[in-house]
């Protein structure tokens, strides 16, 4: 048994005055953070769908505002979408308290290359990063708190808007026009599919876009559709040459208020043509 | 076996204070000054890509003169500092105060620990209050020290002449255009004749106040620049 006669070199450093961040690196073993065997998911709320598309201008993203725990709606205001800087978007499903905190680290990670280099990363360095971050995060995948995000943004090189999707294990997909991740994502997806045009203009597209979530919502129970009483309506935010922004709420509750009226005459949403 | 000469400890400090010194002498300075919305940071930098000035966080900028190396280090290792507690617990809680402290325990050990040559470097810790009466301007020495000036605060080599000038020129709520003209006129006045410095030769940063994002920090381009000098002439 072989006993440290002085004091390691780190504890003499100058630098933190935080006992767990000098734990952590000193001496990692001693904390409580290792996890054993088994899904925890149950325990951890989930955040469920969300889509976004190009447009000539850029990408949107939105995000519904429902996170779930089980059969219970633990929040009905969650934000999932986020700026990651000031040219691209996050959006996240999955493990809501892994998938914030991952978005926390994603966007410092950015912004700390970009101080550092003194200039910012391309969009394809920024969608690699990510990979790497969720890729950390695949023993915790396996314990049932995945986080999934999708990731979009415009890049100044090709001056396009282009979407990323991630799978667990840190796999990174581009994805043509639209996309959508999360547990409505299928019936998202199959909205876009029907009502997606290249050449629509931000209304155009950001009301493509609540008609999918509103899909989702109407069938997948851990969606959550507009909530008119609370006036709690999607996220949606866009990337493009001028940077990122949020849809006004005057705005969403306009696209929010036509999305409704057709759909009282409608409720399955717009009809596509058949051929 | 030789022992070494016996040298008193104030002359050992002395020398290793005059080496630093002479050090920092030979580079162009740098100007850090107070304006109406912000603060602005004005370096003579003959290259556009080797940065005097720099961003550590939201509100908080950095400027260095002496050695390129180890101001370079020095900035990234605030970079990292500033990043980390920002992470670790809030972006509210990395202040300028914080950044300076650690700056100047760095300093200080170095300086003071026989076997490393002293750092030649100087630096500017400015932090952007939420309103002007609340802007910090720290500047530290080479050998750890710590001022916490007002107004503005002048570095590198000719501090006294520069200084001079920038006092004379310098009132309460001196706007932009004022404040990086008068900054720019007092790096040239460092001789005993005036130079006049062009938009090629200076680098110009702001925090500034009027930025909506988060991130106050900006640089000012050749063009914005060429304009603001333009209108003085």
């Amino acid at each position: 048994m072989s006993r440290p006669e002085v004091l390691p070199a780190a504890y003499l450093r100058a630098g933190t005055s935080s006992f767990s961040e000098f734990v952590s690196q000193v001496a990692p073993e001693v904390l409580p953070f290792q996890h054993s065997g088994g899904s925890v998911g149950d325990l951890a709320p989930h955040g469920t769908t969300i889509v976004s598309a190009t447009f000539p201008d850029g990408v949107v993203m939105a995000g519904d505002r429902r996170a779930t725990m089980g059969n219970l709606i633990a929040q009905r205001d969650i934000q999932k979408v986020y700026a990651s800087d000031e040219y691209s978007l996050i959006g996240i499903a999955g493990a809501a308290g892994l998938a914030v905190e991952m978005v926390r680290l994603f966007r410092v990670e950015l912004e700390h290359y970009e101080k550092i280099e003194g200039a910012p990363l391309s969009l394809d360095g920024k969608a690699n990063r990510l990979s790497a971050l969720i890729r950390q995060n695949l023993p915790m995948a396996m314990q049932g708190l995945a986080v999934l995000p999708l990731f979009a943004g415009w890049d100044h090189a090709a001056e396009i808007g282009r979407i990323f999707s991630y799978d667990a294990t840190g796999g990174r997909y581009e994805e043509t026009a639209f996309h959508s991740v999360g547990s409505g994502s299928i019936f998202a997806r199959g909205t876009l599919k029907k009502l997606y045009q290249p050449d629509l203009d931000l209304r155009g597209i950001a009301t493509a876009i609540v008609q999918a979530l509103f899909d989702a919502a109407d069938d997948d129970a851990a969606t959550g559709g507009p909530d008119l009483m609370r006036k709690i309506y999607p996220i949606v935010m866009v990337a493009g040459p001028d940077g990122v922004s949020e849809l006004s709420e005057d705005l969403m509750t306009e696209i929010t208020d036509d999305v409704i009226a057709g759909r009282r005459i409608r409720p399955d949403g717009p009809a596509a043509p058949l051929t | 076996m030789s022992s070494p000469f016996y040298v008193a400890p104030e002359q050992q400090m002395k020398d290793r204070a005059d080496f630093a010194r002479k050090g920092i002498a030979r580079g162009r300075s740098v100007v850090v000054l107070q304006y109406a919305d912000g603060i602005c940071m004005v370096a003579e930098n003959r290259s556009q890509t080797l940065h005097k000035i720099s961003e550590i966080y939201d509100r908080i900028g950095f400027a260095a003169v002496g050695r390129y190396n180890e101001f370079e280090n020095l900035r990234i290792a605030g970079i990292r500092h500033a990043d980390m507690r920002g992470y670790a617990y809030d972006r509210a809680d990395v202040t300028g105060r914080g950044l300076a402290n650690a700056y100047a325990q760095l300093l200080g050990t170095i300086f003071s620990s026989g076997g490393e040559k002293p750092y030649e470097v100087e630096l500017i810790v400015a932090e952007l209050g939420v309103t002007a009466d609340r802007d910090e301007i720290y500047r530290l020495t080479y050998d750890g020290s710590v001022a916490d000036e007002s107004n503005y605060a002048v570095m590198g080599g000719a501090t006294e002449a520069i200084g001079a000038v920038v006092a004379e020129g310098y009132h309460d709520g001196i706007g932009l255009d004022d404040a990086v003209r008068l900054a720019v006129h007092a790096l040239g006045s460092d001789g005993t004749e005036h130079r006049s410095l062009e938009v090629d030769s200076l680098e110009v940063a702001l925090l500034d106040r009027t930025r909506i994002t988060p991130r106050k920090f900006r640089r000012l381009g050749d063009r914005a620049l060429a304009e603001i000098l333009g209108h003085s002439s």
